[in-house]
């Protein structure tokens, strides 16, 4: 087999995992925006609490106890207990589920009816007081996350180099793809799959709909805005979690996972605000591009370092010819 | 005065339950407006109840009170005997009240069916994880569900358009899947603001045919708010009228028809 092409193939297929984690993000966003009209600012923030409050929970850390200590004068760190991955997982989510109820109960149920570029403006304070609260939850130190779901079924480890062993037998060349890509890929479809039959399927995937499209009517047919709203919030704080995992895993747990949200506006801007697979082929499309043009044009002719704005200007093109994304709803104005 | 809890046959020969719902001494007021003053009156099983009254009078405040969206200062709202608690909207239509809105409220992104189909959202049991799955009775429940809507599509002749965005939909007929996604939801009482409002002479005609038949066949007791007085004559069996946010007339509509005020509220009167 053709060496380059290979090795081409090979950038092509971590360009798609790359793209499924960008995906992960973006997915957050358009939860929030289908259901509420809310562009969620505070998306990728609540990616980092989650993940911080995940690996807090699993090192047994006492929450606020750099306020603890200063306020009393003790020293408290850990509790001295370490709690298992799964259940740490399960504990997460109600943490997030209770994150949602309070950002409705004290934020968003004093906006309703207000203009869009308001409740956008709320999220900004919202992202920058959530990522205030992590650090002083669980301080600002970075941490390695490994997540265990059971015995030996921990996330990477081991597969790659299986991977890499078996199509350097049958291809002879051997590719390397990291096996946490895989893993998310894999988890990343089973929650689009999830998500999209929640929405169609469910009654309250309707209300959901119901209530994006219009307050009163939803009202009028017996939809409860509130309770909806929690709900919403509740499953970004989820999806949140689990793009907080995957890019946990990845590069640890930093404040500078905070900032994977600007990396999923362009995906939104591809994929369309309002479409679940459109964040998800947006992802793939970005993630693929961005390493594409980075191996056969960026690198070769231009000094390399594409990557950190071929995404933007992809985005910006798509503005300038297709406003709407790939996959969201078209634009029309009846006069 | 006829008996709350007895039933009597009218002089078209139409049969009128006893009272489901009673308005008693309504005030609301917005600031220092009051936009209903002490009114009032009750709804009957199985009539067709019509609101009259200037632009003004108050009517669509009134309709708001009984569904739930404002909440007056004084009085109570009494139904199927009892004085209801304060409600919250969504709350009033879980009771089985559905309404209309005088300037449709309809999800404009979906298509009708998928309109009329979030008229069934109360009538919705199954869990959460069952749906997502579709698994057993979620599937049994999702078809009954949808006969009911496709039924009530057909009733309002809304076939040719059930896959069609409300988007695109002129405004008479945005009007009538408006109907069909209240029916959907098989109410006990069916609040109509206004309509008729914006149609010309054939969509009046054919709403106030769905109208009546919807009362016919279904048994469905409906108030319904209306400028056009003949359409109101025609339709209904009984009569608020409203002005300034006082009621000035309350009968069947060949006794307000003939009421002094009525007509001053109406033609106007002169000044000397």
């Amino acid at each position: 087999m053709n060496e380059q092409l290979a090795f081409t193939i090979e950038v092509f297929l971590n360009g798609l995992m790359a793209g499924v984690l960008y995906a992960l993000v973006a997915l957050g966003f358009v939860l929030i925006y289908k259901a509420s009209g809310i562009f969620n600012y505070a998306q990728g923030v609540m990616a980092l609490f989650a993940a911080m409050t995940l690996v807090g929970i699993q090192n047994g850390q006492v929450p606020f106890s750099h306020l603890i200590n200063a306020i009393f004068g003790t020293d408290i760190h850990k509790f001295g207990w370490s709690v298992h991955s799964f259940l740490a997982i399960i504990l997460t989510v109600f943490v997030m589920i209770a994150l949602a109820w309070a950002v409705q109960r004290f934020v968003f149920r004093h906006l309703v009816g207000q203009e869009p570029i308001i409740l956008f403006m709320a999220t900004i304070g919202l992202a920058y007081f959530l990522e205030g609260v992590a650090d002083l939850m669980w301080g600002s130190e970075l941490k390695a996350l490994d997540v265990c779901v059971a015995e030996g079924a921990c996330l990477p480890q081991g597969m790659n180099t299986w991977l890499e062993a078996t199509t350097y037998d049958a291809l002879g060349y051997g590719f390397f793809i990291d096996n946490l890509d895989i893993v998310a890929s894999i988890i990343a479809a089973l929650l689009v799959v999830g998500l999209v039959m929640f929405a169609q399927y469910t009654k309250q995937g309707r209300a959901m709909r119901a209530v994006a499209d219009d307050h009163q009517a939803a009202l009028s047919v017996g939809v409860s805005l509130n309770f909806i709203w929690i709900l919403v919030w509740s499953l970004a704080g989820f999806v949140a979690l689990v793009a907080g995992i995957m890019w946990g895993a990845k590069s640890g747990v930093q404040f500078s996972l905070s900032l994977i949200a600007l990396k999923a506006l362009p995906v939104l801007m591809l994929g369309g605000f309002t479409s679940i697979p459109g964040a998800i082929v947006g992802g793939l499309i970005i993630g693929v591009g961005e390493k594409l043009f980075e191996f056969l044009i960026g690198a070769p002719f231009l000094g390399g370092a594409t990557e950190n704005w071929f995404a933007y200007m992809l985005a910006l093109l798509f503005l300038v010819f297709r406003p709407q994304g790939l996959f969201g709803e078209k634009i029309i104005e009846r006069v | 005065m006829k008996d709350n809890a007895e039933s009597y046959v009218t002089e078209d020969g139409r049969t009128i339950g006893p009272v489901v719902m009673e308005m008693k001494n309504i005030t609301l007021r917005f600031g220092g407006v009051e936009a209903i003053k002490d009114i009032s009156f009750d709804i009957r099983e199985g009539e067709i109840r019509a609101i009259i009254g200037p632009n003004g009078a108050g009517k669509s405040s009134m309709l708001n009170v009984i569904s739930g969206f404002y909440v007056p200062q004084e009085g109570e709202v009494w139904y199927r005997g009892a004085p209801r608690p304060a409600m919250k909207p969504f709350q009033v239509a879980q009771q089985g009240i559905a309404r209309t809105f005088q300037n449709i409220a309809l999800f404009e992104g979906m298509s009708v069916l998928d309109n009329v189909m979030t008229g069934r959202l109360t009538h919705m049991k199954t869990g959460m994880m069952a749906q997502t799955f579709w698994y057993g009775s979620a599937e049994r429940e999702e078809i009954a569900n949808r006969e009911v809507a496709e039924k009530i599509i057909d009733f309002l002749e809304i076939q040719a358009i059930r896959k069609t965005p409300v988007s695109r939909l002129p405004y008479g007929l945005k009007k009538r899947v408006e109907l069909a996604r209240a029916l959907a939801a098989e109410p006990s009482l069916l609040l109509l603001d206004e309509p008729m409002a914006g149609m010309n002479v054939e969509e009046k005609e054919d709403m106030s045919r769905f109208i009546l038949s919807v009362n016919d066949e279904f048994g469905t007791t409906i108030a319904l708010i209306e400028h056009d007085m003949g359409v109101v004559m025609d339709l209904s069996d009984r009569v608020v009228v409203m002005d300034y946010g006082k009621k000035i007339g309350d009968g069947t509509p060949h006794e307000v028809r003939n009421n002094q005020e009525v007509i001053d509220a109406y033609l106007g009167v002169a000044h000397d």
